[in-house]
This record gives C-alpha cells, sequence and structure tokens, in this order.
C-alpha cells in the first residue's frame, strides 16, 4: 500500500465502564485502504489500548462489523474511498448492542435471538439413517439458498430500528436463519419454531422497509425471508399448512 | 408489538376495509354529483339493514386496525408497554367503536319512522 500524502481525521468511539468519548486521530491516507486498516494503524501506531475484533480480515467470520459514518459495515471488507467524507471517517461500536470496551460490542443479545428464535437446526434423522437426497431445483431448497450465506455479523441487526424501539424484537438475522430452516426438509422442528417467531418479538413487528438488506455485506435480503415466515404463520394459523 | 393473532386481526380488517372504503368514496361521489340534500341521504338510510351493516362493519373493522396501528405506535414511539399499553389500545378501540356507531346509528335507526 502506497501513502498518498494525505491524512484522514479519523473520531474513535472510546468507552470504558460506561464512560465513552469520540477521540480523533490523524491517520496517513493509503491506496486500497480499509476501514479495519485504519483502526489497526490507530491501535499499532498511536494507542495500544484502543480495543476492537476482528479475525479473519477477508469478509468471512463477521466480527469486523462497526458504525462508519453513521452506517454498519463490515470494516474488513469496506475501502475508505467508498465512505470517507472529505477524509474524515467517524468509527463507532455497533448499534443496538452493549459495549464492552471501544470498539467491541457484546454479541450475547444477539445470539441468544437465533436461540429464541429456533434458528437452530432439529435433525429429523440420526447419523444412522441413509442421506435424504435434495433436489437443487426444489422450490424450497431455493428459497433456503437464498437465506443462507450469512456470516452473522450483526450489520443488519445494527440497521434495524424496529430492534432499536423493541428490544425483544428477534432482529433480521435470527428471523432470516430461522426461515432458511423453515424451508430445509430435513428438519423437525417447525411447530416450535413458527410458534418461537409469533410472539411479542416476533417477524410480524417489522416493518419491511428492507434497512437490513440495504447494508447486509453478503447481499441476503432478510426482509424477503421475514416476509415468507409472516406467510408461513398465518397459513399455519389458519390450518392452511405450509 | 405485534404477535401473530394482532397481525392478523389488522390484516383482516384491511382486507374488510378496502371494498368499503371504494363503496363509500362511491357513494359520496353519488350523492354530491346528484345533488342530494340531507333529507334525501336520510330517507334512503333510515331503516336500512343494509346501510346499517354497510358502515357497522366499517366502523367496527376501521376500530380494530387503528387501535392495533396506534398500538404499534405508542410502544415504538413512545415506549408505552405492558398492560398500560393494552389498555389504552383497547380504550382506542372502544373510543372509535362509540363515536363510529353513533354516526350509524344515527343515520340508519335512531329516529327510525319519526
Ligand atoms: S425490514 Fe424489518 S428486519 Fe429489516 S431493518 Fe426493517 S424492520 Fe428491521
Ligand atoms: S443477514 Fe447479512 S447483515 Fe445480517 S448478520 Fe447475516 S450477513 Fe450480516
Ligand atoms: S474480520 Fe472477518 S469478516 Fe471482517
Amino acid at each position: 500500500m502506497s501513502e498518498t500524502g494525505e491524512f484522514l481525521q479519523v473520531s474513535i468511539w472510546r468507552e470504558q465502564d460506561g464512560n465513552g468519548h469520540f477521540e480523533s486521530f490523524q491517520v496517513p491516507r493509503r491506496d486500497n485502504q480499509t476501514i479495519l486498516d485504519v483502526v489497526a494503524w490507530v491501535q499499532q501506531q498511536a494507542d495500544p489500548t484502543l480495543s476492537y475484533r476482528f479475525a479473519c480480515r477477508v469478509g468471512m467470520c463477521g466480527s469486523c462489523a462497526m458504525m462508519v459514518n453513521g452506517a454498519p459495515r463490515w470494516t474488513c471488507r469496506t475501502h475508505v474511498q467508498k465512505v470517507a467524507d472529505d477524509n474524515r471517517l467517524e468509527i463507532a461500536p455497533l448499534r443496538n448492542l452493549p459495549v464492552i470496551k471501544d470498539l467491541a460490542v457484546d454479541m450475547d443479545p444477539f445470539f441468544d435471538k437465533w436461540v429464541a428464535a429456533e434458528a437452530v437446526f432439529e435433525p429429523s434423522q440420526t447419523r444412522d439413517d441413509p442421506m435424504p437426497p435434495i433436489n437443487p431445483q426444489d422450490p424450497m431448497r431455493i428459497a433456503a439458498s437464498d437465506a443462507i450465506e450469512c456470516i452473522n455479523c450483526a450489520v443488519c441487526y445494527a440497521a434495524c430500528d424496529v430492534v432499536a424501539a423493541n428490544p425483544d424484537y428477534l432482529g433480521p438475522a435470527a428471523l432470516n436463519r430461522a426461515w432458511s430452516l423453515v424451508n430445509d426438509s430435513r428438519d423437525d422442528g417447525q411447530d416450535a419454531r413458527l410458534k418461537a417467531v409469533s410472539g411479542g418479538g416476533g417477524c410480524h413487528n417489522c416493518h419491511v422497509q428492507q434497512g437490513c438488506a440495504r447494508y447486509c455485506p453478503n447481499e441476503l435480503n432478510p426482509t424477503l425471508s421475514i416476509s415468507g415466515l409472516k406467510r408461513a404463520t398465518a397459513k399455519s394459523l389458519l390450518g392452511w399448512g405450509q | 408489538m405485534l404477535n401473530l393473532h394482532l397481525y392478523m386481526a389488522q390484516r383482516l380488517t384491511a382486507l374488510i376495509m378496502a371494498p368499503l372504503v371504494i363503496g363509500h368514496l362511491a357513494v359520496m361521489i353519488y350523492a354530491v354529483q346528484g345533488g342530494l340534500s340531507v333529507a334525501e341521504i336520510l330517507a334512503r338510510t333510515q331503516g336500512s339493514l343494509a346501510w346499517f351493516l354497510f358502515y357497522g362493519s366499517f366502523v367496527l373493522a376501521v376500530s380494530i386496525h387503528a387501535a392495533i396501528g396506534m398500538r404499534v405506535i405508542m410502544f415504538e414511539w413512545l415506549g408505552i408497554k405492558g398492560t398500560l399499553l393494552s389498555l389504552i389500545s383497547w380504550g382506542v378501540c372502544l373510543l372509535l367503536l362509540m363515536l363510529g356507531g353513533r354516526a350509524v346509528w344515527a343515520v340508519t335507526f335512531a329516529g327510525a319512522g319519526a
């Protein structure tokens, strides 16, 4: 990466024990620099006490999401060039989740909701049974495939205003996963799942404005999945089956 | 804050309201174009079971639909929850039912035959 001679004016959220403020840093601008590169530069060159989270650096693990200039982003795959506002960056912890320290948030509420949504595979057979054949052209398999490439980054969860307004709302990622399992013909947990997504924090609270789909780095559309859950729960209430 | 039952109630009332709104607009345009006087309108509605059912079901659907919508707004924007939220939602529903019901009654059966 070559230096451009320019500097980025970077504001980074610092928080410890519930007290937070933005701190400014000047970071040399480089070609092809990502937001994670900027955060790493600050931690390595300016302040080693800065806390943040990352692992793969290639958009696989889903651990590096932060708010960048007000929008949730996977920072390892977000280029400075794409989001910097006149060489200015504001980097903050992911919205809708409690801060542990600085840019690292507690992901527990996010994953607890996956479990609460029954977004967990319930096998209908044992390892001793033969593998059931699945036709890739089957409409259920196609619907499952559309929802499956989630990296659990919580970008959608941070983008969702209903999560912000209703702390019980299960959120786009958990509901998206529940929908991919509704379409899994090997799964045996459908009744419990449809019940789990029908309560006060369930799929019916979604406003369908697609904030989640707009920011999902893997271009999934949780809104579409949630609409599928709404249909499936309504059908099962009316006794129309799946 | 919606669960499956509230969601279904809101969708079903929307389904009922859609044709009734169109019918209501058609009636209004007809009454205005035809230059009907108040007395002429009342002459048609007084004692009419059909108009009572038409506007009665409209008022019922509106009351349920609007109360559920208000419930979501009160929860998400004003942070009202629990029993208070349910009480206010029912209050909105009953208030609309009362106001609309009075109007429907007044143009159909109140004073009928007088
Ligand atoms: S479409 Fe639904 S899940 Fe997605 S951001 Fe909006 S309210 Fe949240
Ligand atoms: S649906 Fe998209 S934005 Fe949400 S957690 Fe999965 S990959 Fe991230
Ligand atoms: S560090 Fe793994 S997705 Fe960004």
